[in-house]
């Protein structure tokens, strides 16, 4: 059995004295699609900025093709084959689509994911290469972020609530767009309160409740109850 | 009486030059970057010291002494940025405004005990009193060469951010430092860079200065107040605007003078303050 891209085990986050991820124990493989769902407050978007180094403090490892991300800086994580679609987007206003879109090139690995592979995923952004992203709609913004990320040609991508606020028919070529990615080989981590939209695109899912991991296993072999008394914690 | 108006009026456009120059720096910290700098003029006041020493010490031209000065100023605005600027960034507006006041008091001080409170200027040859005629308008060549310096600098300083990637991420980190962390562009890093091209501009203002006018260690806070007028009546975020800016102070200044000598600042502040009123966002702020 070949390494998984990502182990994790024991992982905890903390901001002062509040702890958000409780002994988190997660692995994914390379070409495997793992969701995480839980409700708002869950710890999702803390467990997904730890492993970039960018929540709290946290305390246990996370360790991508065996390195310690800990010991590593954000741009040192994303060179090394890891990138994050942050909640929110968080594309910089002032910046055209393509200046977006470059800097997850510049930063990133320089594979074969180049900017015609995005805009032939996402056409509209050609048409608007030159227009700042503030005036794009939050869909075509969404489609930036993730175009952005997936130009560091990532070996594994990080995906937050890339659904939040959008229209179904957009949330939709979004995740047209998810195994296709998994296709060339990359691990994704698929961050979402939309329990039926996550697990049918992925291979495995873990169940966050209050900070922890509440059930995890194939979407295929747990019933939709036992998923929502543990999404719930009822 | 025409004449006279034409002239104050060019002598005017160009003294905007020098003052754009002074305000260049904080264009780009305080329009672009949204990091406001109370030692602004206090640190163009040290380069000016900086070279005057330089020239006292081995007999060099001011202009070749800026010009060894400047990637040094590079390296000091890099240096100050990370040991002494970037632990208040991200804290709110009062750590940058008590640290930048804090240094600016440090700076005038400082300054006091090693040169002493005596006015200085620094000559720059011939070049300051040549001077030609076109039709009845008399034109300095160093106060001509002052302004196409300063056009040179803001054309190179908005290619550089508007066409390298360097300048993209400097806008980036702008715009949102969190989100660029995110991502992996280190905000400290570009933080960093984008004062060192800030002390770059200071240099060339201080030399500049030097040779234009006096200056003397206290000189600081009126430079820091004509600059932080030229960016906001030019429009922050916009470095042509400050351009234009420091030409409405210089023409302002020149006119307010023809009515009392002690109505040159007045007039300076008084446009200032009717502009405010009317376009509180500048007149050329980039949205």
């Amino acid at each position: 059995m070949t390494a998984p891209l990502l182990e994790v085990e024991k992982l905890c986050v903390f901001y002062d004295h509040f702890q958000a991820v409780h002994n988190v124990d997660l692995t994914v493989g390379a070409g495997e699609i793992v969701s995480i769902i839980g409700a708002n407050g869950a710890g999702k978007s803390s467990f997904l900025k730890a492993l970039v180094r960018q929540a709290g403090r946290s305390t246990g490892s996370a360790r991508f093709e065996g390195v310690d991300l800990s010991t590593l800086e954000t741009r040192e994580i994303v060179k090394l084959g890891v990138a994050l679609v942050p909640e929110g987007r968080k594309l910089f206003p002032t910046l055209t689509v393509f200046e977006n879109l470059r800097m997850g090139w510049e930063l990133g690995r320089q594979g074969e994911i180049d900017l015609a592979t995005v805009y032939k995923w996402f056409p509209v952004l050609q048409e608007r290469r030159e227009q700042r992203a503030r005036e794009l709609s939050g869909g075509q913004q969404q489609m930036v972020a993730l175009g952005r990320a997936l130009l560091a040609n990532p070996k594994l991508l990080l995906c937050d609530e890339i659904s939040l606020g959008l229209a179904p028919r957009i949330v939709n070529e979004l995740y047209e767009i998810i195994p296709k990615v998994r296709d060339r080989g990359i691990g994704i981590v698929v961050v979402e309160q939309d329990i039926t939209r996550s697990l049918a695109v992925a291979d495995r899912f873990y169940c966050f409740l209050e900070g922890e991991v509440s059930l995890s296993g194939k979407p295929a072999d747990v019933d939709r109850a036992s998923i929502l008394q543990h999404y719930f914690g009822a | 009486m025409v004449e006279t108006f034409v002239n104050l009026l060019v002598q005017g456009v160009l003294i905007g030059g020098l003052y754009a120059l002074f305000a260049l720096g904080l264009s780009l910290s305080l329009g672009v970057m949204r990091f406001v700098n109370l030692a602004h003029g206090d640190l163009i006041v040290v380069a000016s010291f900086a070279i005057l020493a330089i020239c006292s010490a081995l007999g060099w031209s001011p202009f070749l002494v800026g010009l060894l000065l400047t990637p040094l100023a590079f390296g000091v605005g890099w240096a100050l940025q990370r040991l002494l600027l970037q632990p208040t960034v991200g804290k709110g507006i009062l750590p940058v405004l008590l640290v930048t006041f804090g240094l600016s008091i440090i700076i005038q001080n400082g300054l006091l005990q090693t040169f002493g409170a005596n006015t200085r200027k620094l000559s720059g040859g011939v070049v300051e009193v040549l001077a030609f005629r076109v039709g009845f308008i008399d034109i300095g060549v160093y106060p001509l060469l002052v302004f196409i310096v300063a056009a040179v600098c803001i054309g190179g300083l908005e290619a550089f951010l508007y066409r390298t990637s360097t300048g993209a991420r400097i806008r980036a980190v702008a715009d949102d430092p969190g989100a660029a962390d995110l991502i992996g562009l280190s905000s400290k890093q570009i933080y960093a860079v984008a004062m060192g091209v800030v002390a770059v501009t200071m240099m060339i203002s201080a030399t500049a200065m030097s040779v234009w006018s006096n200056f003397d260690p206290a000189i600081g806070p009126s430079r820091m107040l004509l600059a932080f007028e030229a960016v906001v009546l030019g429009g922050l975020g916009s470095l042509w605007g400050t351009l234009l800016g420091g030409i409405i102070l210089g023409v302002a200044q020149n006119l307010g003078s023809q009515v009392d000598a002690s109505w040159q600042i007045l007039a300076q502040h008084l446009v200032f303050l009717i502009a405010l009123v009317l376009r509180p966002q500048g007149l050329l702020s980039r949205g």
